[in-house]
């Protein structure tokens, strides 16, 4: 009843051509986020603050925030937490306590996710996070955290699906290597992998956790090379996948199917730096704008593609969108509570259940969401087709990687 | 300049002050127990780096073996946690608040045993090097921590650990315990430190500074004065390290335990900032730079590490004695008519 | 580990394959290590933002290649130009007043806010995307196909020995060459003798940072680079001239190819997370193990 009046609040706003008095200065609902803007996640952080920022522009031109008859518009006070966990806490606290901001949006990467959640937890302010993917995330009991995306454990649950289909052999002779980096996200990946190889009753003959300042993958990728195995996944943020591309390469390494996360960030469709490269391989990614959700404030998902390809040009990579879609679900969730309440809201957000153009997003108790699958797209010269799961691949995947 | 009773006086009201702080501006808590905790690791890094010169690179790793340890007794003193879960990062451990403060004592004080321990197995071997050798060992040391700390599944390796959740329903909330264990930390390391530097073994500790050599051949056993030294300063970090694992919360081997470019670099910078190889400059320069870094570096959105950098380069070419040395050294200038600048 | 260490004696050919490729791309870290070795002898400096040269070079050549359309390989002789003058402007800014500095450390402090400086101005300018700048040169099989070889990894090593000979005989026969060499014996009497120490110094400094823009130039065509990987070739550098011995520059490329082979085959037996932690302990190890043999002599090393 209730949920879908910011939706169609959105719509027939949209539709009368913002009829709300504009020159009556709007309020503010003040939401905070550090955001990684220097250090190693800067180029992701830069992705998120662009979603946030394209999301509040996108809700404030569509009359904002209604809350008890007043509207209200959305604004966000950033930090940079530099890419460093023990910095993005007192950042939090900062945010709350001084900046006295009313709700939370999440950094960029799960690392500093864990560190902000038990200040955010503390105090009782919701936080809708977009990055922070890591199942142990959703394990401490936090009531006032909402992740719009799905879970590490899923990123690659089905490229380990895909090869045990068209391998040809029975899974326990199939064979696994995984050369995924040694962080608190990437080794999440990493437990999903193995709980998918696992259940399959796969086997993995590599298991190799790459240094985070990697710079050579020469002894993994000669492992490969000696043992053959059918799936090699790599993921180690966009220094891996570019790393790992370059390198097969060079050291002559070539697998039956090879499925990476970060394949996007790492530019690897890009034809003038990779060439051909990376073509054939597997990537994971949360949303893809050729998929089929569609939302009041963006429309489809291809919809946003280029409306923030206007903006800011160049196609949005999920991390984007993601950030976007957790702004629309805070937007929703502030109007459907109708007060400024961080408990009203809390409740609000935990009783979500929207249609995004990023996707449907429902809360599990834990906060995460369970409306949305991963997709699974494979990369051919310098485009991506999603392959997987079924329902929304639009492409039939090629297998073995020639 | 200021009197010893004027300047005890003073530290009588700073200390006062220091006590009540939490009540006068809640909202800060956090920033002001990191303030002791930078006072520790300036002061214990100066026992080394000011008071004998020798400019260790490698104390964080004494701060990530006290955050390790203490966390590791925390999760299995009172339950093994480890077999009903999968995976280490993952373990969550919800003590009752007595179990909970006898894991974190015990675990603070093996910690900072554990660190003494590899003050002196390290410092036997590294502590005969001299000049770059010993610094670039230092630096190897704290790094191949790390990596070490990454590989080990028992400590969550790259994925680090969860310290356990503070009892709820105390007197003591979690920031106010932390910001009074930290301010009594960093006021005994003071205290310590200062009896230290009165007495025998710290003339012994300066004269090493001033020539190792002389002090050698005039019977100073310098390798063992400079290990009796890092073992002390090893203890505190060790303890401060503790502190900062349960106030952040979970352990990064890499970005928290280990994290040399941020804790491993601030203690130096801020030693020196205040001036080296005295009690006070580190003290001056962990509030000076702490409170800078807080107060504006934040909102330079991008720029702040620049910030950083440039800091580093202008404290230590322009006034590389830091601030009480810059005031010492204007004292002496207006007495001595002959500049101090000697020739290379 | 038992199983890959099986692999390696039973298929002698991938041991090959580890060895011969860090042997090859070892020859770019001798390079980067001989212009640390250089100006740690000469002025007594420890760079540490040497691995930020290196970036520095790679992010050069790979703008050259990408914006102006220059060939990699052709980008080198312009990246130590633009580095020789990058290194004559750090020298002047920040480094000369660190001379003579009788708190040897305060110049590792000093070069270490500079790194930080240079990480983030790179990131502010190039971007904090990974990059690479591929020449594609395809790659030569031999062994069956079981070793491959990139061509870029071999030319880069031939890249690398040529300056190292063009050093050799600038350093033996040239005039600044003689000086500098003068210079790290003796600054005093090489004064007294008439060379301008001040010349002298600006020049070694700005011949190890084109040295790491060379270095950096390879780096870029061989793997990827990031404006904050430079620490990782910064502390290969320091392994390098601490394994050879200050002076020893014979002993650098032993040095530098050696450690990369020794790392790629411990990465291939006990795993890559330990990797870089078996290179470090071997450096402590080392280090100590000298001090120890240096006191017996009632010595120590400096």
């Amino acid at each position: 009843m209730k949920n879908y009046k910011f939706g169609v609040m959105m719509k027939s706003l949209l539709l009368a051509g913002l009829i709300a008095s504009p020159a009556v200065i709007a309020d503010t609902i003040k939401l905070g986020a550090a955001v990684s803007l220097s250090g190693k996640y800067s180029t992701a952080g830069n992705h998120t603050k662009k979603g946030y920022d394209l999301g509040v522009k996108y809700v404030n031109s569509m009359g904002g925030v209604a809350v008890n008859g007043k509207t209200y518009d959305l604004e966000i006070v950033y930090y940079d937490d530099e890419s460093t966990p023990a910095r993005g806490a007192s950042l939090a606290e900062r945010l709350i306590l001084r900046d006295k901001v009313s709700f939370m949006l999440g950094p960029y990467s799960s690392g500093l996710t864990k560190a902000i959640a038990p200040v955010t937890e503390k105090h009782g302010v919701p936080m809708v996070e977009a990055n922070g993917a890591s199942r142990s995330l959703f394990n401490q009991g936090y009531k006032y955290m909402f992740a719009v995306l799905s879970t590490s454990e899923q990123y690659l649950q089905e490229a380990v699906n895909q090869i045990a289909l068209k391998a040809g052999k029975p899974a326990s002779e199939i064979t696994v290597a995984l050369a995924i980096e040694n962080d608190p996200f990437s080794q999440d990946i990493r437990a999903g992998v193995l709980d998918d190889v696992n259940r399959h009753g796969m086997k993995v003959v590599i298991d190799d956790k790459l240094p985070r300042d990697l710079s050579d993958m020469t002894s993994t990728l000669v492992k490969v090379k000696a043992l053959k195995p059918d799936l090699l996944v790599v993921s180690g943020h966009s220094k891996g996948a570019a790393l790992s591309v370059r390198q097969m390469n060079d050291l002559g390494v070539s697998v039956n199917m090879l499925a990476m996360t970060h394949c996007e960030s790492a530019k690897l469709h890009d034809k003038e730096k990779f060439g051909n490269l990376a073509d054939y391989a597997l990537c994971a990614a949360q949303w893809s704008p050729s998929v089929s959700s569609e939302g009041a404030v963006f429309g489809t998902a291809g919809n946003y593609s280029s409306i923030f390809n206007d903006t800011y040009g160049y196609v949005p990579p999920y991390q984007a969108a993601e950030s976007t879609a957790a702004v629309i679900v805070m937007a929703d969730a502030i109007t459907r509570a109708n007060s400024l309440d961080k408990d009203a809201v809390r409740d609000a957000l935990a009783a979500t259940d929207l249609s995004t153009f990023y996707g449907q997003i429902r809360f599990s108790e834990a906060g995460n969401n369970i409306a949305k699958p991963m997709i699974l797209r494979q990369l051919i010269d310098g485009k991506y087709y999603v392959v997987a799961p079924a329902n929304v691949a639009e492409a039939e995947l090629v297998y073995p990687r020639p | 300049m200021i009197t010893k009773n004027k300047q005890n006086n003073l530290l009588w009201l700073g200390l006062a002050i220091s006590t009540i702080l939490p009540f006068l501006f809640p909202n800060y808590i956090t920033f002001l127990t990191y303030i002791w905790v930078m006072i520790i690791l300036a002061l214990t890094w100066d026992m080394l780096g000011g008071q004998t010169g020798y400019t260790s690179f490698g104390n964080i790793l004494f701060f990530g073996v006290g955050m390790y340890v203490c966390a590791v007794v925390q999760r299995d003193m009172f339950s093994s946690g480890l077999d009903r879960f999968e995976r280490v990062s993952e373990v969550v451990v919800n003590l009752n608040a007595s179990e909970y403060f006898i894991s974190l004592a015990v675990g603070t004080f093996s910690g900072a045993l554990v660190a003494v321990f590899l003050a002196v197995i390290l410092g036997s071997g590294i502590l005969g090097m001299r000049g770059h050798y010993f610094a670039i060992c230092t630096l190897g040391l704290g790094h191949a921590a790390a990596e070490i700390a990454s590989g080990i599944e028992y400590l969550g390796a790259g994925s680090g650990m969860v310290t356990p959740i503070y009892p709820s329903g105390l007197f003591f909330g979690k920031e106010e315990f932390y910001y009074y264990a930290l301010l009594i930390g960093a006021v005994a390391t003071f205290f310590l430190f200062k009896k230290i530097y009165q007495s025998q073994f710290g003339l012994a500790l300066n004269a090493i500074r001033d020539n190792e050599n002389k002090a050698e051949s005039m019977g100073i056993h310098t390798t063992q004065y400079k290990i009796a030294g890092w073992s002390i300063s090893a203890f505190f970090l060790a303890i401060a390290g503790a502190g900062v694992g349960n106030v952040i919360g979970f352990i990064d081997p890499v970005e928290i335990a280990f994290s040399g470019p941020t804790f491993g670099v601030w203690m130096i910078v801020m030693a020196i900032l205040g001036g080296k190889g005295t009690i006070w400059g580190p003290v001056l320069g962990a509030i000076i730079l702490y409170s800078a870094k807080e107060t504006f570096w934040t909102y330079l959105l991008g720029w702040d590490k620049v910030a950083l950098g440039l800091l580093i380069l202008i404290v230590v070419v322009y006034f590389p004695k830091g601030i009480l040395g810059y005031f010492k050294e204007r004292k002496q200038l207006s007495n001595n008519i002959l500049s101090q600048k000697g020739e290379s | 580990m038992i199983t890959y260490l099986n692999i390696l004696i039973d298929s002698p050919e991938f041991l090959a394959q580890l060895v011969i490729n860090g042997l090859l791309v070892g020859a770019i870290f001798a390079l980067i290590a001989y212009g640390l070795a250089l100006i740690w002898g000469v002025m007594n400096i420890i760079n540490f933002a040497q691995g930020e040269m290196v970036i520095f070079g790679g992010y050069l050549t790979y703008t050259l290649f990408y914006q102006f359309g220059i060939h990699p390989i052709l980008s080198i002789p312009i990246v130590t130009v633009l580095l020789f003058v990058f290194g004559l402007l750090v020298y002047k800014a920040v480094i000369f007043r660190l001379l003579g500095e009788k708190d040897i450390f305060i110049t590792i402090l000093a070069t270490f806010g500079l790194a930080i400086l240079m990480q983030q101005l790179m990131q502010a300018i190039f971007g904090p995307d990974v990059v690479t700048a591929n020449p594609e040169l395809g790659m030569m099989h031999i062994f069956d196909g079981k070793v491959s070889i990139s061509n870029i990894q071999l030319i880069s090593f031939f890249i690398a020995a040529a300056v190292a000979i063009a050093l050799f005989i600038i350093m033996k026969y040239s005039r600044m060459g003689q000086a500098i060499r003068a210079t790290a014996q003796n600054p005093r009497a090489a004064r007294i003798l008439g060379i301008d120490i001040e010349k002298v110094y600006a020049n070694t400094f700005a011949i190890n940072a084109a040295l790491c823009g060379i270095g950096g130039s390879l780096v870029v065509m061989v793997w990827t680079i990031h404006p904050f990987v430079g620490l990782v070739y910064t502390f290969r550098s320091f392994m390098i001239v601490i394994l050879a011995g200050l002076g020893n520059f014979v002993g650098i490329i032993f040095a530098g190819m050696g450690i990369s082979s020794l790392e790629n085959v411990t990465g291939f037996v006990i795993g890559a997370e330990f990797q870089a932690a078996v290179i470090f302990c071997l450096l402590v190890i080392i280090l100590v193990t000298r001090s120890i043999m240096a006191r017996k002599k009632r010595q120590y090393i400096q």
